[in-house]
């Protein structure tokens, strides 16, 4: 007996579940199917989808007001011609990555971890990416003329977009990033939106979800043409994890601008934005899994792999920062010295830095230790601050790269008027509101991939391979010890 | 579980993705015809003017040359509108009391300048200049259409920006010796590629970087 316990410790040491409580194909379904289904929409969905969807008229109010009055109403002017447009742009989309990178990279790499948090993530990555576009879209004052400005199509000018402009390349890159996205979440939708098909019991949710789930009926072919399918865009997503970041970081470091023009761009902001995309993942899992019991599915296990990954990546992020101040001395060039000097001590946003340093650099040194890393409240708490540091990290680069450039009669002060906060805050509660809506209509978690994770799922196979690990461990472990007994293969069975 | 779906809905399926492609393909062809259609542009639409006024009898039948009207094409950006005077130089003589020439005659008497509607409006970010457009071969039909055959005036081009840079980009194509900018008869044809080619030397039109470059045309 006790060996068995023993058994079980290093089974969970090395496997940890990854679905806990007792569940069943059956259960799956229920509890995940009937947050959409069968449960009457819970008190807290609509005070939060009430919250969001008033923070979301202050887009409302912002937009109107910029395409009556134009762009002047927002605080950009010379020399700082590029601020909150871009950054809540470069924000938004960070916070997309991590989307992607859990529903391409980790599936490719076989984690099954992210079964269980992929759906939400997906969707975040949509909706982020939504937000993300509007402010290229709304920064050229008149949007309705956007698209004959960005797209290459054949125009009655005669001309094309300027394919040697960084801009012309985040055009692509972010509306690729979106198509894919959505289309890898729509594909892992199917077989879920067929489950929700036929355990709805209204007509109006079997016909959208019916229409939604284009005659999935689960065959063998379907399964075997989906798996196919989803693979497919994996491979497709997972170059776009890297390269969408590293383009959006060119509209920087492509320039000349001392604080821009630096190699290091694009995997800092790739890292970054995998960085920031974790941390907002993390604020919407902790509350999720507590509003709607799913701690079953989104276990500790998974915050705690997602606080290792933000500690990752907010380490390179880290060591971003420092190669930035020394390639500012290594270059020699007065100007980046001196943009160094500004940004960090000198200059009159010196506070934005070391509140950045605060945020990204320090909170998550907390995740070093296994107290911070195993409590939901604390990875929340360092969640919202690493989002705020990573929003801030926009503001630093952007900001105090051009309020004192190379002319001192040109260097002015930026600070962001009414409409550019409100625009931006907009867009969170547009965010949300999107979020709600979606919690409320889809499931959240995979339900099928969810259940492949069940013991049931794996009746055979996976106990031997479990016992052979265990075995291999075991046989280390005595070895090292200098045990000479020998490991009895039998006494598992 | 009964089906939800009747069993045409696997056609209707089939048959919408293949419309999804179809109309959206026909939707961005209509759209680049729609956008070069003289509904937007105003090519080839007559206008209502104060006065009936053919070019045709005028430049065609009585031989007048452009510029006895529109003096300053030569010299600045603009062609120049004749004033009431210039009209009256003639018609204080010939057809002196013709109903149709009322509007001129009051206009004279009032000291009023005639209403024209403008035919080729140019939207103001377009910086255009007739006189160098003359200097460097640009002939009036090249743009305007062939006038004497125009009893009231319409808009031969699209004046569109592909349309600026379609000569702009090759303007060996389209030039013609001084002496035959005002000739309404020209054709392209008259002289051959080498020569037009010679022309554009001589009458040193700059290269291709600057002919095409954003500043030339929007300053």
């Amino acid at each position: 007996m006790q060996e068995d316990k023993d058994l079980k410790e290093i089974q969970e040491r090395i496997y940890p579940p990854m679905v806990e409580g007792d569940h069943s194909f059956g259960t799956v379904s229920d509890k995940i199917g009937d947050v959409t289904l069968k449960k009457r929409t819970p008190f807290f969905w609509f005070i939060g989808f009430g919250i969001s969807f008033m923070v979301a008229q202050l887009l409302l109010f912002a937009v109107t007001t910029l395409l009556a009055k134009g762009i002047g109403i927002w605080g950009n002017n010379q020399p700082v011609g590029w601020a909150f447009d871009i950054i809540n742009f470069v924000w938004w989309i960070g916070i997309g990555h991590a989307g992607t990178l859990i529903s391409a990279i980790l599936l490719l790499l076989n984690q099954k971890w992210r079964t269980s948090i992929n759906r939400f993530a997906e969707a975040m990555t949509l909706f982020a990416v939504a937000c993300a576009a509007m402010f290229p879209l709304l920064h050229t004052g008149r949007p309705w003329l956007a698209a004959y400005w960005l797209f290459p199509y054949p125009n009655t000018m005669g001309i094309w977009p300027q394919f040697r402009s960084p801009l012309i390349w985040d055009v692509f890159a972010v509306s690729t990033y979106a198509s894919i996205s959505l289309l890898f979440w729509y594909v892992g939708l199917i077989p879920d939106l067929a489950t929700l098909r036929d355990r709805a019991k209204n007509k109006y949710f079997k016909l959208v979800y019916g229409l939604l789930s284009w005659g999935w009926r689960g065959s063998a072919r379907h399964w075997h043409r989906y798996e196919i399918a989803y693979l497919l865009l994996a491979g497709i997503s997972t170059p776009l994890v890297l390269s969408v970041h590293s383009i959006v970081s060119f509209d920087f470091s492509v320039s000349q601008v001392p604080g821009w023009h630096a190699t290091i761009f694009p995997p800092y902001f790739v890292a970054g934005a995998i960085f920031a995309g974790f941390a907002m993942v993390l604020i919407l899992c902790i509350p999720l899994r507590v509003w709607y019991n799913m701690k079953d599915f989104i276990t500790d296990t998974h915050l705690i792999y997602m606080a290792k990954i933000m500690l990752a990546t907010g380490m390179i992020v880290v060591y971003g920062y420092a190669m930035e101040a020394f390639f500012g001395w290594y270059s020699a060039s007065q100007y980046e010295v001196f943009m160094v000097k500004n940004r960090i001590w000198e200059g009159p946003y010196w506070w934005s830095y070391w509140l950045l340093i605060i945020c990204n650099g320090l909170s998550i040194q907390l995740l070093w230790f296994k107290r911070f890393r195993e409590s939901p409240f604390w990875l929340f708490m360092i969640s919202i601050v690493v989002s705020i540091g990573m929003w801030l990290e926009r503001f630093v680069i952007i900001v105090t790269s051009l309020n004192r450039d190379f002319l001192p009669s040109s260097w002015a002060m930026y600070s962001p008027t009414i409409f550019d906060w409100s625009m931006f805050i907009g867009t969170i509660g547009f965010f949300f509101t999107l979020i709600f809506l979606f919690v409320r209509f889809l499931p959240v978690i995979s339900i099928f991939e969810v259940r492949t994770l069940l013991p049931d799922a794996s009746v055979h196979g996976v106990h031997h391979d479990f016992e052979e690990s265990v075995l291999e461990i075991q046989n280390t472990e005595e070895a090292a010890e200098g045990l000479d007994e020998k490991p009895d293969r039998h006494r598992f069975e | 579980m009964a089906q939800f779906f009747n069993k045409s809905a696997n056609n209707i399926a089939r048959i919408s993705m293949v419309a999804a492609v179809v109309l959206g393909g026909t939707a961005f062809f209509a759209y680049t015809q729609i956008a070069r259609s003289s509904y937007l542009t105003g090519r080839y639409l007559e206008k209502q003017q104060p006065v009936q006024f053919s070019h045709k009898h005028h430049v065609g039948d009585d031989g007048i040359d452009c510029r006895y009207c529109h003096s300053t094409v030569e010299t600045t950006a603009s062609a120049g509108m004749p004033s009431t005077q210039t009209c009256m130089n003639c018609h204080s003589q010939i057809w002196a009391d013709s109903p149709y020439l009322e509007p001129v005659r009051a206009s004279f008497r009032e000291n009023k300048p005639i209403e024209w509607e403008r035919v080729h409006d140019l939207p103001e970010f377009a910086y255009f200049n007739h006189s160098i457009h003359i200097a460097k071969g640009v002939g009036c039909s090249t743009c305007h259409g062939q006038i004497d055959n125009m009893p009231a005036v319409f808009q031969e081009n699209t004046l569109q920006m592909e349309w600026c840079l379609a000569c702009h980009r090759e303007p060996e194509k389209f030039i013609r010796p001084k002496s035959e900018i005002y000739n309404m008869q020209w054709q392209d044809g008259d002289l051959t590629t080498e020569e037009r080619v010679d022309l554009k030397a001589k009458n040193k039109i700059r290269g291709k970087e600057m002919m095409t470059s954003c500043s030339t045309c929007h300053r």
